[in-house]
């Protein structure tokens, strides 16, 4: 406890050499796109006529007992954008609902710590703080995006949809129209969709300008009053979050799949936003440690931040069975044509396996003794794992509803993948150095310090 | 009947000074039986040089015992034995096996974790257990050491004892 005065002025330096290869990362990622889009734009009429077949295929068998009429009115009329644009459109929606729920998480993950009135944590709540200036930057690019991918991505946009004389009329659609276009008229401009997206990201970003105001004055006047103030901030922040997740889960993810719902959808994108949020922190951490920083964390911290990785783990996987367990025994057609499209389909087939296998068996199996919890080694080894675990989640939750049969997983979204995680990181470790890295006025620093498990 | 333990029981008031003990009176040879404390100090387990419990792979081990059992059990009664049509699926198929399966593994390797603690920390059923000194549920540190496993003399442990800051030493026999 006496390492107090030594840690106090502690600062990450983002050197150039982390900086350059950051670019590089996102040079490469750029590069593996456009080799993507290359790629899918000459891919050939016939591997398009192949996917149509397998994706007609799958209506004539599991959405028979389904609107079949309008599902099949709207694969024909609405052809939208050439299948590559379709494709980059949707690994854009894809990466940047994903990354901005990274960005959330860290301001999430420094509520909860607040909330819970957590000790142990105090000496790496700085590195969620600095995930979360990505959530303006995520905000931004959601609005900008949507309306210039909404078309494509978002089935539910097509105003003849809501009108009773069109053919392409389509009764469910209809139905779940006040949800996006109230108080205006269905098949306008979706006015009450945008504002929820555009109230959400202002109040998220927020809570989290309060939040950090409060966490950096700590430091200057070392007044408890601040970590009051954050934590009042906190609980308000997480039941305003508690709400705003899942309608976001709804909105930006659900809302692809129109005809389909799932109570469980809020809480299984929430989980896996966690998860990754979690495996992300403890990465950036015990990168940190690696690299001389954070003398105020120890094996003890890395165990809980591991404990954290390995439970979310299995939340996820309990979320997962939990949404597949019901939809498999009710066998209701509406319902279980979204397993079938992501388990039966050839792209997603495999991918679909992968996820769980990525997601669940590996990081149960890896971080389920109490020594790898506190190695660096086995965290830098499964979190890595779990990041790209979740990332392939989020694909298959977005990618099988817009592209059908004609997706695949490919240099196209992988580049896409490379592109944002750089930007993401370039923001995260930027805005890391601007700040102390520990708080050392926090009230329970000395707490974190003596934490021992 | 065995023939009587007999041990030497030293009190101490404060944990500071039982952990220094602790680590002097090891030093000096002297074998500790165990010590009893009114709430957990943390480092007296090194101090007393135990090894990690083993108990996490005792869970493990019960768990697997659950999955197994549970899962071949349903596989067996409702695949071969007596196949069953239940909501229209698959005689043998995984997904429903899966909540009876985590829930075995649950009970067995929590069950077989109280009763392997139980086990280990002598505290099986019909036997009582040994009260060094009623003070230990208190306010006092309570270290007993059993002679017939030290070779150093009863007096000298006792010199020992009380060079180290135990308020009183008392002999106790079971």
């Amino acid at each position: 406890m006496n390492d107090t005065h030594e840690v106090s002025d502690e600062r990450y330096i983002f050197k150039p050499e982390t900086r350059t290869k950051l670019f590089l990362l996102l040079g490469a990622g750029l590069v593996v796109f456009a080799l993507g889009v290359y790629m899918a734009m000459n891919a050939g009429h016939g591997e398009h006529g192949a996917a149509e077949h397998a994706s007609a295929a799958i209506d004539k068998n599991m959405v028979a007992s389904l609107s079949a009429p309008a599902e099949a009115a709207a694969e024909g009329e609405h052809h939208g954008s050439a299948p590559w644009l379709k494709r980059v459109y949707t690994t854009l929606w894809m990466n940047n609902v994903f990354f901005a729920g990274i960005g959330l998480i860290g301001l999430f993950f420094i509520a909860i710590q607040y909330a819970a009135q957590a000790g142990w944590s105090a000496g790496v709540k700085r590195i969620p703080l600095a995930m979360g200036h990505w959530i303006p930057i995520a905000g931004v690019l959601m609005l900008v995006l949507w309306f210039v991918v909404k078309a494509d991505v978002f089935h539910w946009t097509h105003a003849d949809l809501y009108n009773a004389q069109s053919p392409d009329y389509d009764k469910i659609i209809d139905g779940k129209g006040g949800y996006f276009f109230w108080p205006m008229a269905k098949g306008s401009f979706p006015i009450f969709y945008v504002v929820r997206m555009v109230a959400f990201f202002g109040l998220w970003y927020m809570f989290f300008l309060w939040i950090k105001k409060e966490m950096l004055a700590e430091d200057l006047d070392g007044s408890n009053q601040h970590w009051l103030s954050a934590r009042k901030y906190s609980t308000i922040f997480l039941v305003i979050f508690g709400y705003s997740s899942s309608v976001a889960a709804w909105d930006w993810v659900m809302s692809i799949d129109t005809h389909w719902f799932s109570t469980m959808m809020g809480w299984y994108v929430f989980a896996s936003w966690w998860v990754t949020g979690l495996a992300l922190i403890t990465f950036i951490v015990a990168l940190l440690k690696e690299g001389g920083y954070l003398k105020v964390v120890n094996a003890n911290h890395l165990h809980d931040l591991g404990k954290f990785v390995f439970a979310f783990s299995i939340f996820w996987t309990y979320i997962w069975f939990s949404q597949f367990m019901l939809i498999f025994y009710a066998n209701i057609p509406e319902e279980t044509v979204y397993f079938v499209q992501r388990r039966t389909v050839s792209p997603y087939s495999w991918i679909f396996f992968a996820n769980l296998f990525l997601n669940f068996v590996l990081p149960f199996l890896l971080l389920m003794m109490r020594d790898s919890k506190r190695h660096i080694g086995m965290l830098k080894v499964v979190c890595p794992i779990i990041i790209v675990g979740h990332w392939i989640d989020y694909y298959l939750m977005v990618t099988p509803g817009v592209m059908q049969g004609n997706g695949s997983l490919g240099l196209l979204e992988i580049g896409m993948g490379m592109i944002f995680l750089a930007l993401f990181l370039l923001v995260t470790l930027s805005s890391l150095a601007k700040f102390p890295l520990v708080a050392k006025n926090d009230p329970m620093l000395k707490e974190s310090l003596g934490h021992h498990i | 009947m065995a023939s009587k333990e007999n041990f030497l029981v030293g009190i101490f008031d404060n944990e500071e000074v039982l952990l220094h003990a602790v680590e002097n009176i090891r030093d000096k040879g002297v074998k500790i039986k165990e010590v009893y404390s009114p709430f957990p100090v943390h480092g007296l387990d090194e101090a007393l040089g135990y090894r990690r419990t083993r108990l996490p792979i005792a869970a493990f081990l019960f768990g697997m015992t659950g999955t197994i059992t549970a899962l071949s059990t349903q596989i067996w009664m409702l695949g071969f034995d007596w196949p069953m049509i239940i909501g229209g699926k698959n005689f043998f198929s995984i997904p429903p096996f899966i909540p009876v399966t985590f829930e075995f593994t649950v009970l067995l390797s929590a069950f077989g974790m109280v009763g392997t603690f139980l086990v280990v920390s002598d505290m099986k059923p019909y036997k009582w257990p040994r009260q060094y000194d009623i003070r230990s549920t208190d306010d006092k540190h309570v270290m007993a050491i059993d002679l017939g496993s030290n070779k150093i003399g009863k007096e000298d442990i006792r010199r020992i004892l009380k060079d180290n800051g135990a308020s009183e030493v008392n002999e106790k026999s079971f």
